[in-house]
């Protein structure tokens, strides 16, 4: 998608595309402007200081192809098609972001079920309580080992059996490792579901949350909203904030530091609590980093830290123990 | 032609033919009563999908762990069903088994009614029913629900073929036969009959033709069964995750199917005064071959479930634990010893073969393959390798809603009325077949 300079008709129509993704971002879900982009050859500069800002030189915030924050005039957006933009990101969703490898890194030491992943992420995709993309379980190994916190999202798996089955492409992997979901093609078999050694999916069994609100609001298929009744959903690894060169909404949300989210190709994974950039190998080795289940040979893009030395005790509704639950 | 029979015997056999072919199209009485039961469940299944469609999957019981129910688990007994028209017009017609010749037309026609349902069953499972052609809009052939998707067309084709091609010399006969017959019947007696004279030449054709597909539709069965075992099979999850699910989903369809041959043989012999036809042998003959299926499947049935228990490995346990004595229990063991063991211990007596007894036998039987599919479908999903945790209560068990239930049942209602209207239509009784095979097949064409 951005190797296409020598065009300038197809640089020019997305840089346009850019700004009207740009345009949903910043307007936060505001569907009126929605329908809006950039007039021929003024797009992505904002243009000298003009000192008084009537309605019609207003300066509006947009996004680019290339991630980078422009400016241009409010009077300049020019009413286009719908659909070309849906089908436009979808395009760039297939895609991918070009160079990266996604990896998360839990850290089970820290995590104390605060839950502020869950509900973060709940929030940005518009889901139901009951619907998880992200999920914080009480783990145990066998009967005289610890109990202990373990989110888990989706794995992104680099050999993902849910993609496999889908008999129309609607779940697929995609050049930097994300999986992601069609909504608009899923046709609902539940293949996927069955498929999914990690139980990371989830359905829309009813209309979604908040669907009558969401109804013009352009389908965005790094952000999968508006969910839609009968469609697969899951955990996305934020591919709508990664474009935007932000942290995932679950990383960036938890307040003990349990997340460490960057790219594979770089080495270096990000805390989403302090900050902090650390090597993802020498994080992993240090620790003794593993995935899930390896032996399906899913191939996670998720690693775990073992739960030692922590920093709370195991406490669930009371109790320091984990009875009469169902576990590995 | 006829050595045996005299002229006057011969004619008055095909007399006899025509007589008790036509009878079970003519007789209307019970036809209507029993159609306008099949329409009323329809209609309510008719209301049942609507509710659904409108406000959701969510109206079924089933929730993001038993993602799959009663829905798939219909699908995979209809295709089931539908095996047996292979296995007794193919497999047996091509073992040389005379004595399956009356019962291979009952056999082709159930086979037709499930195979067609089956296709439409799964519909009814799709959390988007409106988007059903972008299976052929964005196929692809990694994905095992394109494979079922194109063996269950081929299969309806093929069993299409196998039912249509053995009736063009009994529709030619019965165009001329049956006199007062509205003029449509007449019209589509004259499409399928294909201008078929009888002539030796067209007889080798026939012959021909039809061995050929019984050939082909060996390997098509096989695989419409065994890819839908693999919807199960092709995944990582305990119970599913193995690799004698093809021969075993396949033994368990030769076990269903046969047992609704012997219903219907049944209804059609008690109903239409058939017993010439669906004797007390043929009886005895399909109470041997549902025991040797069931033998059959009984064995893959302890390689599925003994040796994993042999082994009890941490997942495994826990999945076993919920069918031996856990939730599942109940219903498992009812299925395997009512439903299995107890049927082929009381079948190796000949008295348990007679016509009454056996179809007794048979009911139950096909009660329990229908629930045995449940226990193949539902346990697993309640225990993924993570546990299930935050949500519900709801979504840790699976009791199928009303609607499901009416859904299920106009499924069913839809698999008989094709049945009875093929019934209706189409003469069950092979005639041609019987006539050559006592050699007065000369007879039998120059009928008038
Ligand atoms: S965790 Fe499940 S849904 Fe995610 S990629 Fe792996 S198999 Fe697919
Ligand atoms: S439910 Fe949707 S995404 Fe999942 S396998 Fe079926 S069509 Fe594909």
């Amino acid at each position: 998608m951005s190797d296409n300079n020598s065009n300038p008709k197809s640089r020019r129509d997305f840089l346009k595309i850019g700004s009207l993704i740009g345009i949903g971002a910043v307007a936060a879900g505001a569907a009126g402007y929605a329908g809006f982009a950039a007039q021929d050859g003024k797009e992505g500069h904002g243009g000298e200081a003009e000192s008084a800002l009537s309605d019609s030189e207003k300066k509006i915030k947009v996004l680019t192809e290339d991630g980078q924050l422009a400016e241009i005039k409010a009077s300049e957006l020019s009413p286009v098609q719908k659909d070309q933009y849906t089908s436009a990101l979808q395009e760039q969703g297939r895609e991918g972001i070009p160079g990266k490898h996604w990896v998360m890194v839990i850290d089970l030491a820290r995590c104390r079920n605060v839950r502020a992943c869950m509900a973060s992420c709940q929030n940005a995709h518009h889901l139901r309580e009951e619907q998880h993309h992200i999920n914080v379980l009480r783990m145990q190994e066998s009967e005289h080992t610890e109990p202990y916190f373990m989110p888990k999202p989706c794995f992104h798996c680099d050999n993902p059996p849910c993609t496999k089955v889908c008999p129309v492409d609607a779940t697929f992997k995609r050049q930097d490792g994300i999986v992601l979901i069609d909504n608009e093609r899923c046709i609902g078999c539940r293949f996927c579901i069955a498929a999914c050694p990690y139980s990371a999916r989830v359905f829309n069994w009813f209309e979604p949350k908040n669907h009558e609100e969401d109804e013009d609001l352009l389908y965005n298929v790094e952000l999968n909203v508006p969910q839609k009744k009968g469609t697969i959903s899951k955990c996305l690894f934020s591919a709508d904030r990664l474009r935007e060169g932000k942290l995932p909404y679950c990383v960036s949300a938890c307040p003990n530091g349990v997340y460490y989210f960057g790219d594979l190709n770089e080495d270096a994974v990000t805390n989403g609590t302090s900050g902090e950039t650390t090597r993802f190998s020498e994080l992993i080795r240090k620790n003794a980093g593993y995935t899930l289940l390896p032996e399906l040979g899913t191939k996670p893009n998720v690693y775990y830290l073992p739960p030692k030395n922590r920093m709370f005790p195991f406490e669930y509704n009371g109790k320091t123990t984990l009875e009469d639950e169902h576990h590995v | 032609m006829s050595e045996s029979l005299s002229k006057e015997q011969a004619k008055k056999l095909v007399d006899k033919y025509a007589e008790d072919a036509i009878r079970p199209m003519k007789n209307h009485k019970g036809f209507l009563p029993w159609m306008g039961f099949l329409g009323l469940v329809m209609v309510v299944f008719g209301y049942a999908y609507y509710i659904q469609l409108t406000e959701g999957l969510g109206v079924t019981a089933m929730r993001d762990y038993v993602s799959w129910g009663l829905y798939i688990s219909n699908f995979v007994f209809f295709v089931a069903v539908s095996l047996v028209g292979m296995l007794v017009s193919a497999v047996l017609g091509l073992a040389g088994q005379k004595w399956v010749k009356p019962i291979t037309r009952v056999s082709e026609i159930i086979a037709l009614g499930f195979v067609m349902v089956a296709g439409l069953v799964i519909i009814t499972d799709m959390g988007r029913p409106d988007r059903f052609l972008n299976l052929f809009l964005h196929g692809r052939l990694q994905s095992p629900i394109v494979w079922d998707v194109t063996v269950i067309t081929t299969y309806v084709a093929i069993s299409t073929l196998l039912f249509i091609l053995p009736l063009i010399p009994d529709l030619a006969f019965i165009k001329k036969k049956m006199k007062d017959m509205p003029v449509w019947q007449y019209q589509l007696y004259n499409i399928l009959s294909l201008g078929w004279i009888g002539t030796p030449e067209q007889y080798k054709i026939l012959h021909k033709s039809i061995r050929m597909l019984s050939i082909i539709i060996i390997p098509v069965a096989m695989a419409i069964h065994t890819v839908t075992s693999w919807l199960f099979a092709s995944t990582l999850r305990i119970g599913w995750d193995t690799t004698v699910f093809g021969p075993y989903f396949v033994a368990g369809a030769f076990v269903a199917g046969t047992a609704a041959v012997i219903i219907v043989m049944y209804i059609l012999r008690s109903n239409y005064k058939l017993q010439d036809y669906f004797t007390d042998h043929h009886f005895d003959m399909m109470g041997r071959l549902l025991v040797l299926v069931s033998l059959l499947y009984a064995y893959f049935n302890i390689n599925e479930f003994l040796v994993p228990a042999y082994k009890m490995k941490t997942g495994e346990a826990v999945h076993l634990h919920t069918l031996f004595q856990g939730a599942y229990a109940g219903l498992f063991w009812v299925v395997q010893i009512i439903g299995m063991g107890l049927p082929i211990f009381f079948m190796i007596f000949k008295h348990w073969r007679k016509p009454n007894n056996l179809t007794f036998i048979a009911v139950i039987v096909l009660i329990g393959a229908f629930l045995k599919r449940i226990i193949i479908v539902v346990p697993t999903l309640l225990h993924p390798h993570l546990p299930i945790q935050n949500v519900p209560d709801e979504f840790h068990k699976y009791m199928p809603t009303w609607i499901e239930v009416a859904v299920t049942a106009g499924a069913f209602a839809m698999a008989l009325m094709i049945i009875t209207i093929l019934l209706k239509i189409f003469p069950v009784i092979p005639m041609w077949e019987l006539a050559e095979e006592k050699g007065i097949t000369e007879e039998f064409e120059k009928y008038d």
